[in-house]
This record gives structure tokens, C-alpha cells and sequence, in this order.
């Protein structure tokens, strides 16, 4: 479905993930971030770009990826994306919502 | 004499070795499986011992019952396989040379991983049930326990059998309820992930019986403590959660096999390719069960699906042929949900669990993503099908190997 974020019309799914990334910018991630009651910061923005760039290279992401990512530990993913940071930060940076395994 | 070497003899490498004993030359191949343990256990009884609706001995078996004749069964630990060397060393110094090896060791729960975990509570307030000893000492503790908060507990995906916990909450529900104590206890359910399941249509059909059973559902919860003192889990978040029983599901963790031979991931899963199931380690070498990578649940009936697949890729690959690259991922798991009911999940890499009718379409006699009695049944038959048939590498009969889309309700077909 459609969605108006930051001005800009974007594709995306039910629970409001970007369906195609190239619609993602800077403006759409912190319209979402604000949804979500988070003004983004520097080490915001190191996260997304860490997850973009995992997420590019095929990897599945998991919060005990996260910890090891020496980008972050986990106590800090949290205090940066309070409650469920995955499905979170994910969604502001605009990748899929990781399918924690089945 | 060539050598193919099977590592592990639970669900999976036991069932390699009955369908290839037949079908691979005997004078041409020795096959040779190793496992550590004297005893088979069926893993999925564990969840009924707790309640008494299983005996300990009616899920123990010895391995070797189970390996056929002609194979040679070594009753050793495991060291460490060396790839380059297409040898695997064996922890008495012993080593084992192949030609082609399956790894088949499994996971299994690592308490260690949760700070907390195993404090003074371990076994006393704490308990896991995903072990033969966690699963005995939880029916002990049960048995006389008066009451309180009774939490169910995931710490980390993935875990084999994914739905096992839920199926531990719905039959506490059941237990404590024939026992007149429902009311002085307060169950709850407490996952990191954001709902009952990760597939959306069972998630909902969950929640729903959740609701029902008046089980409390705290989700997203990633676990960074346990207090033993004051018996809580704190979340990263600082979220927190009393308990006077926590019923734990630990971290899954492949074999340290795999961490000492340096080809696993951060859980010790084996990168494997999820149609052929051959490693990305080495082509000699394939993977089965629990022990691989793929990103489908970890199961005994997706371990079923996959030996199909496996032995004729190991046939395909001793005669140089291209390898079949069509596993989907196809996962079938009874789902206890107490009062003598269960639900049926059929799933693979893509299509979600649904409604609908199995293994016959249109007929069942088995519902999916509905409770019945008939469903329960059909898991209670599970543990004959599992040591007369599943081992034995026998066809289940009526299920294929790849999921079928006839009787299930799918919208949005691709
Ligand atoms: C509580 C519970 C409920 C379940 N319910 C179901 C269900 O309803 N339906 C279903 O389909 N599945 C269920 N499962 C999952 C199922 O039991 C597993 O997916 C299945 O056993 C996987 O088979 P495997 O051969 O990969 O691993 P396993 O059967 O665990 O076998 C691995 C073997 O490797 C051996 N091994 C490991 N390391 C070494 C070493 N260093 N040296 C020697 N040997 C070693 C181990 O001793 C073990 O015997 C359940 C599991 C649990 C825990």
C-alpha cells in the first residue's frame, strides 16, 4: 500500500516496512523514527547504516548479531530503539523486518 | 573400500544411515556413524514428562537398536572434523578417515548463555525442559509445587521445535486445572519475538488460544539477566519479570564440534545450501537436522523431508551428477493444546501455516491450524511413527517430502 512519509509517496507493507529500499532517504528514515518517538542521533545512524549494509550482503540479522557488531553493544541497541529494537530499527532503516527464525 | 562417515545417530543421522545402507555398494562404501550417547531419545516426549502424561522410559531407547546391520556404529565423543584432511579427530586421540561426510549433530541448550542462568535457582525455581534430566526434574518440582508465577520462557531464536514452549504453557494450563490449582496460579509466556510465533496466521491462531487459557503474553523480550535472588529475567530494556517457576527454553547452540572445526556460525550452525543441503564447507561434505543453517524450523519431521532429498544427492554426488536442488523447507508439526487437543502446522521456505485438510486434500482427516481431538491423537501416534517408521527411514505414508499447496487455504497465491 501507499503511504505519504516526510512529503514523499512510499510503497509499503501492512505493518508500515518500505516495500522497495531505493524509495528509502535520510527524511523517510527520520519521519518513521518520529512515529516511533525517536529523534535520531549520530550513534542512530551508525546502527542504520551497519543494518543497511548486513542487510545488502545477505545476512540475517539477530540482536546477538547486533552485540557482536562491534558497532554497538545490546544494552545500548536497546537504550537507542526502546522496545523490540530489531523490528524497530529495522523499519527505519528501511529494510525488511528480520523473520526471527521459524 | 571407500568411507562415508555419519556424525551424530539422533533423528537425523540414524534415519541417513537406514536409507543409505541399502542403496549404496557394499563393497564399494563402508559407512560408519559416531555419537557418544548409548541411548536414542525421542525429544519431543520431553514436553509430556513434566505433566506425567509420559513415563522417562517411554522415551529412551537404545541407539544402536536403531542402526542397521552392516553399519558401524563408533560409541565415541566427537573432537573436531579437519576438512582439508577429510578426517575427523576423536576426543580419545582416535581419528576417522571419509570420503564423504553427513553432520548430523544437532543443537542443543546452552543455559550458559544468560548471565544468571545457572545460579542457586537452577533446578530449584529455574528449569529447562528441552533436556531428558531438565524434563524428569520439572515433573519432580510439579508435583508437589502449591502455586504462583509460572513462567514459560524463550530465551533466543532459533530453537528446535519452535512451538514446543507454547505447548508446555497450553498443557500447564490443562495440568494445574485437573489438579484444582488453576486458580492459585498465574501463567505467563515470554518470548523475543514480537508475537506467539513468527508466521503471522498461527501467531493470531495462537494468541487466540493464549487468551483463552488466560495466559499472559509478554513479547519482544530479550532476556539479558536472570535475578536468582529476588527471582526475576530482566530484559535489555530493563523490563522485568517475577517468577516462582521459570520453565525455560535456553540459547540453542549447534555442537562444539562445529566451534572447534571453525565453519560455524555465531550459534554454530553450519552454512549450508538450503536446496541441496550440501556445505558451503567443502563438497564432500553435507549437512542434516538441527545442525545446518537453513532457514526453516529445526524439527524431526523437516529432518524426515530432508533425508529424502540428502540420499539421493549422496547418490547423485558418489556418480558425479548434478545434485537436486528442490528441498523447500517443508516443516509438519503437531501442536499440543491441552484438554486432549492439538492443532497441525504443514509450512515450508515460503508458504506460511494455514487452514485447511491433511494429509488428504480436502478430506483430513487431520485440520490444520485447528484444534481437535483427532490432531492429538495424531501426535500421541507420533512417537510409534517415530521409532517404527521415522528411524527406520520408512515412508510416512500420504506425506511427501515437498510441501503440497492442495487443501490448505491460501490467499494471495504468488
Ligand atoms: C522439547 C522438544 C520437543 C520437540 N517436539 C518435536 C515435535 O513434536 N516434532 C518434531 O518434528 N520435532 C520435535 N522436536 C525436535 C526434534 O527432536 C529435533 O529436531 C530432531 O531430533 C533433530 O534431529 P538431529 O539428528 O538433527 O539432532 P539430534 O536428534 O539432537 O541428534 C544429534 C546427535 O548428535 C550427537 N552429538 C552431538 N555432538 C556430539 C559429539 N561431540 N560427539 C558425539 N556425538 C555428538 C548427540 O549426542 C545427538 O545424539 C522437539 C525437540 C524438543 C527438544
Amino acid at each position: 500500500m501507499e503511504k505519504t512519509i516526510a512529503g514523499k509517496t512510499v510503497e509499503v507493507n501492512e505493518e508500515g516496512y518500505l516495500t522497495d529500499q531505493s524509495q528509502w532517504t535520510r527524511e523517510v528514515a527520520e519521519a518513521i523514527a518520529g512515529e516511533e518517538g525517536i529523534d535520531l542521533t549520530e550513534r542512530h545512524w551508525a546502527v542504520i547504516s551497519y543494518l543497511q549494509d548486513q542487510h545488502k550482503q545477505g545476512v540475517a540479522l539477530s540482536i546477538r548479531k547486533i552485540g557482536k557488531s562491534g558497532v554497538i553493544d545490546i544494552k545500548e541497541f536497546y537504550q537507542l530503539f526502546p522496545n523490540g529494537p530489531l523490528k524497530i530499527s529495522t523499519k527505519i532503516a528501511g529494510i525488511p523486518k528480520p523473520a526471527s527464525c521459524i | 573400500m571407500k568411507r562415508l562417515l555419519i556424525l551424530g545417530a539422533g533423528t537425523a543421522g540414524t534415519m541417513m544411515a537406514n536409507h543409505l545402507k541399502p542403496v549404496l555398494g557394499k563393497d564399494e562404501w563402508e559407512i560408519t556413524i559416531a555419537e557418544e550417547s548409548k541411548v536414542h531419545y525421542y525429544q519431543p516426549g520431553y514436553i509430556f514428562i513434566p505433566f506425567d502424561m509420559y513415563t522417562p522410559e517411554e522415551v529412551c531407547r537404545p541407539t544402536e537398536e536403531f542402526i542397521p546391520e552392516g553399519v558401524n556404529l563408533v560409541n565415541k565423543k566427537i573432537d573436531r572434523i579437519l576438512p582439508d584432511d577429510n578426517k575427523v579427530l576423536m576426543e580419545d586421540g582416535s581419528e576417522i578417515h571419509y570420503d564423504i561426510l553427513i553432520i548430523a549433530t544437532g543443537t542443543h541448550p546452552s543455559p550458559e548463555e544468560t548471565h544468571g542462568m545457572l545460579g542457586s535457582q537452577w533446578r530449584k525455581a529455574i528449569f529447562d525442559f528441552y533436556t531428558f534430566d531438565g524434563s524428569v526434574a520439572l515433573r519432580d518440582k510439579l508435583r508437589d509445587w502449591p502455586g504462583g508465577k509460572f513462567v514459560v520462557h524463550i530465551a533466543e531464536m532459533p530453537i528446535k521445535c519452535p512451538v514446543a514452549p507454547l505447548e508446555v504453557a497450553f498443557l500447564a494450563d490443562s495440568y494445574f486445572a485437573e489438579k484444582g490449582i488453576r486458580d492459585k496460579v498465574e501463567i505467563s509466556f515470554v518470548t523475543p519475538m514480537s508475537g506467539a510465533f513468527t508466521r503471522p496466521k498461527a501467531a493470531r491462531a495462537f494468541e487466540h488460544i493464549l487468551v483463552e487459557k488466560n495466559i499472559k503474553i509478554i513479547p519482544d523480550f530479550a532476556v539479558e539477566r536472570v535475578d536468582n535472588e529476588d527471582k526475576k529475567i530482566i530484559d535489555y530494556g530493563g523490563t522485568e519479570v517475577s517468577f516462582d517457576l521459570l520453565v525455560t527454553v535456553p540459547t540453542n547452540k549447534g555442537s562444539a564440534v562445529i566451534e572447534r572445526s571453525g565453519f560455524g556460525d555465531d550459534l554454530n550452525y553450519v552454512p549450508t545450501h538450503k536446496g541441496t543441503l550440501q556445505s558451503k564447507v567443502k563438497p564432500n561434505i553435507f549437512v542434516i537436522g538441527d545442525a545446518s543453517d537453513l532457514p526453516t524450523s529445526k524439527a524431526g519431521s523437516v529432518a524426515h523431508f530432508e533425508a529424502e532429498i540428502l540420499t539421493e544427492n549422496i547418490q547423485r554426488y558418489i556418480k558425479g551428477e548434478p545434485l537436486m536442488d528442490d528441498f523447500d523447507g517443508h516443516a509438519n508439526c503437531f501442536v499440543e493444546t491441552g484438554e486432549g487437543k492439538a492443532l497441525l502446522l504443514d509450512f515450508n521456505y515460503n508458504q506460511e501455516p494455514v487452514e485447511g485438510t491433511f494429509p488428504i486434500p480436502g478430506v483430513g482427516p487431520l485440520r490444520l491450524l485447528k484444534e481437535s481431538r483427532m490432531n492429538h491423537l495424531g501426535k500421541l501416534a507420533f512417537r510409534w511413527i517415530y521409532w517404527n517408521m521415522l528411524l527406520k527411514g520408512a515412508n510416512v505414508p500420504f506425506v511427501s517430502s515437498h510441501m503440497t499447496e492442495e487443501g490448505k487455504k491460501i490467499e494471495n497465491k504468488k
